[in-house]
């Protein structure tokens, strides 16, 4: 069974790849059929995927010998390139959450996109077509074996996730300054582009130094890890090692795809796709592959701090990490869309895995990922629930009341709001964020309070304060007290195409952290995340302290939102009481500035938008104002001038000589003007009319002055003189 | 095993048939591009097999190929722009209407 599943690993991609080519080129026309390929093949691609993982699981010593195989796809001059698959503990793991998550958002999107009612979507079939291909696209990079494979997938995603963030391309708001979808979806695109640009630099720097890209001969080649470590980079980089500088500039891929500060100004504008994609794309799984990146070469990182204690590659990526998920949090807890707030939250939670990678919990960040892409994307399709039932509102000012209205998308949204808040023991958030700031502790232990280990330790627990407190806030708003706006009031329970998926994820979200619990607490032996994924690399000793420190900082978060928000819940048109407080001690601008994101949109406007236009002036006016117009208009000048001479010197000399001569030509022409007259004019005027019929009746009607008409001109004259030189 | 040479060509022929077609036939500016794409899309494939077939050992035929690609890039870049231009002054880009040519 096993080797049966090994060897069928590559055809996980496959299945959604021809649904989406079936649906795009043949079954447009019909919803259901569409909806069902797309489903179906999802349900293949588990089967294998789940038959995959759990083979993977039954295989001992799976980390040190991965399971891999390849064939030559493509050559150039003496290079190939080869694509395959690539099973180990971290692809299994991802290869766990990828295809179910997707099953249960696909099922979902069913209900979302409105099938079988009258707010069915015009589009309904492509968006199938899409989220099937995006599938490929996951799927594709969880398997992939080697650097190219990876970039190819990670591409195809970006493309997906440009097409579907703006799948309502036709919607325009009354206010000229909310982004529309079809901008959303251009910014998004453009912003990841930037990380993308840097990953193909750091695949490149990969390929100049190994000739290959594959796992095996680079990343899990620990000679050439070494190698790598010991070469010097080129000269931009400072005095820092090739391995240094490749894991950084692969890091700047992830910085964008996982929208870590300071590309993170994408993720909350792609909201405005539809929530299904909301929570497939940008918060299960594309936006966790940027994670999934810097986890893959997570043994070139390791060797790095091997070998140079003193490199800063790690503590970068810690930094970003621990940075994004405090500034994130913050903002979130300002915003008003429901949306927006699960938008930020992502960003910080996201930013909490790229930081436990950077302080080495390597184990801790994958857990983390994948408890994340189950609660999260759990929260999101809550609130896709929340706005279809409350007929497409999104402010949480406008909602309320829902508990009882939408029982079964207030109970599921619970669950998934305290996996990600952290409730203590028994959420799946718990365990993972638990073990990312146990990891911290331990390395702000190791190297005191003054160390970067500290600033990191200490971001991501405010960071968790606030999570709780903003998590609080959302249900609250969302689905406590009285409804504060009419469409709260009209609130029904979502078909069971979207309820059913919620809570089948509801489960995971609570029991997914029950195979990481530390060894500590369930026995030696019994930590079984640990020993299937953390193989090589330390574990997160148990600390008590870290342990009641974020247990305390979860249930105080969640207490004192409660206390905040839903112990006197808000009524239509009340300030939010955090606005108010903040106000009351003078912090009102602050409050502005974060529910504004902090002005980072208007900043790059300012600086990149601005400056691009203020480029485009300065060459605009080098061409008409300054020099090139210029130049052509003196030179004109000059030509005008010496022309003047000229035809002074024609005028008063040659003219006269002219003038003579013409004289005495009169004469002469007097006597020829005769014949000419009656026999030449009749000759010329003859020609005349023959060649104006000509043109009037054949080569008039031939220039129509449209370009499709000359083009066939050419074609057949094209045909014509072919035909001619094959005959001769 | 192996896919004789004829089989790419025939391929880019039709390809390049088509693309020709579509330049010709379509009423709209962009599938006229779109049209153009397809001819050196073709002419690609004719590149490519060419040097797979002839001369393996040298990459001329793919670095071909790449020039090809970039003009094709800067070739749609261009003629996005210019299909942008007419429609600004012109408020249409059904290539029929546009005959300015004629003036």
């Amino acid at each position: 069974m096993k080797e049966f599943f090994f060897n069928i690993t590559w055809i996980i991609p496959v299945f959604p790849f021809l649904a989406f080519l079936i649906i795009i080129l043949f079954t447009q026309g019909n919803r259901k059929l569409s909806h069902s390929l797309s489903i179906g093949s999802m349900v293949l691609s588990w089967l294998v995927g789940w038959g995959v993982v759990f083979s993977a699981i039954g295989t001992p010593h799976l980390g040190e010998h991965p399971v891999h195989k390849s064939v030559p796809w493509f050559e150039t001059g003496t290079a190939v390139f080869e694509i395959g698959y690539w099973i180990d503990p971290l692809m299994a793991i991802a290869l766990f959450m990828v295809p179910f998550v997707c099953l249960m958002i696909f099922i979902y999107a069913v209900g979302y996109m409105g099938f079988g009612t009258e707010e069915v979507d015009p589009n309904y079939s492509r968006f199938f077509a899409y989220i099937a291909l995006f599938a490929t696209g996951m799927l594709g990079l969880v398997i992939s074996e080697n650097l190219l494979t990876l970039f190819m997938s990670w591409e195809i995603m970006g493309l997906c996730s440009y097409l579907l963030i703006g799948f309502w391309f036709e919607k325009n708001y009354d206010d000229p300054n909310k982004i529309t979808p079809r901008q959303a979806g251009l910014k998004a695109f453009l912003v990841t582009k930037i990380g993308d640009l840097f990953l193909v630099l750091g695949i490149l720097y990969m390929y100049s130094q190994a000739g290959t890209l594959s796992y095996a001969d680079t990343l899990f080649n620990h000679e050439f890890l070494t190698h790598l470590a010991q070469t010097p980079a080129l000269p931009i980089f400072g005095g820092w090692s090739a391995a240094s500088a490749i894991a950084l500039l692969i890091f700047g891929g992830s910085v964008g795809k996982s929208a870590q500060f300071p590309l993170h100004v994408w993720l909350p504008d792609a909201m405005e796709g539809p929530t299904p994609v909301s929570a497939l794309i940008h918060a299960a799984t594309m936006v966790s592959a940027g994670v999934f990146l810097v986890a893959r070469i997570f043994p070139l990182l390791n060797i790095v701090v091997e070998l140079d204690h003193h490199n800063p590659t790690m503590s970068i990526i810690a930094f970003i990490g621990a940075f994004t998920a405090l500034f994130a949090s913050i903002i979130a807890l300002a915003q008003n869309d429901i949306k927006g707030v699960l938008a930020y939250s992502t960003i910080s939670q996201l930013g909490y895995m790229i930081a436990a990678l950077g302080i080495g919990a390597y184990v801790a960040a994958t857990f983390h990922l994948i408890t994340h892409a189950f609660f999260k994307a759990l929260l999101f399709m809550g609130s896709g629930s929340v706005i279809i039932g409350c007929h497409h509102e999104q402010d949480m000012m406008e909602l309320g009341g829902l508990r009882k209205k939408m029982p079964k998308t207030f109970w599921t949204f619970l669950a998934g709001g305290l996996a990600l808040s952290g409730f203590p023991l028994i959420t799946a958030g718990f365990w993972s964020k638990d073990e990312i700031l146990a990891h911290a502790w331990e390395e702000f232990m190791h190297y005191g309070t003054a160390s970067w280990p500290f600033f990191v330790w200490l971001l991501l627990t405010i960071a968790a304060f606030l999570t709780a407190f903003y998590t609080a806030r959302q249900i609250s708003l969302t689905f406590l007290g009285k409804p504060r706006g009419h469409h709260a009031e009209h609130a029904h329970e979502t078909p069971n195409t979207m309820t059913w998926p919620l809570l089948i994820l509801a489960f995971f979200a609570i029991t997914l952290g029950w195979v990481g619990i530390p060894e500590e607490i369930v026995g030696h032996g019994n930590n079984w995340f640990h020993a299937f994924v953390g193989h090589e690399y330390a574990s997160t000793p148990l600390s008590i302290p870290v342990m009641l420190l974020s247990s305390g900082l979860a249930i105080g978060g969640l207490g004192l939102g409660w206390l905040v928000y839903g112990r006197k819940p808000l009524e239509a048109g009340q300030m939010d009481p955090l606005q108010k407080g903040m106000e009351r001690i003078r912090l009102g601008w602050l409050y502005t500035a974060m529910q504004n994101r902090f002005y980072f949109d208007e900043i790059y406007a300012a600086i990149f938008i601005n400056g691009s236009i203020k480029l485009a002036d300065i060459f605009y006016n080098f061409d008409y104002n300054w020099v090139i117009n210029p130049i052509v208009n003196g030179v004109g000048a000059v030509t005008r001038g010496i022309s003047n001479i000229f035809n002074q010197f024609d005028e008063k000399i040659v003219d006269a000589l002219v003038n003579l001569t013409g004289l005495s030509g009169v004469k002469l022409a007097d006597l020829g003007g005769i014949t000419d007259l009656k026999v030449v004019d009749g000759f010329v005027n003859g020609i005349a009319d023959v060649t104006g019929w000509i043109g009037e009746k054949i080569f008039r009607p031939i220039q129509t002055g449209k370009v499709q008409n000359y083009l066939l001109i050419l074609l057949i004259s094209m045909l014509a003189i072919i035909g001619i030189y094959l005959v001769y | 095993m192996s896919i004789p040479l004829n089989w790419y060509l025939v391929l880019a022929a039709a390809l390049f048939s088509i693309g020709l077609y579509g330049v010709l036939s379509r009423r709209h500016a962009i599938g006229m591009l779109m049209g153009i794409e397809l001819m050196l899309n073709a002419v690609n494939i004719n590149l490519v097999a060419f040097w797979r077939y002839i001369d393996p050992a040298k990459i001329t035929g793919q670095i071909f190929a790449i020039f090809v690609f970039t003009v094709a890039a800067a070739e749609v870049a261009v003629g996005l722009a210019l299909v942008i231009a007419i429609y600004r002054n012109r408020n249409t880009v059904v290539v029929e209407e546009i005959d300015l040519l004629k003036e």
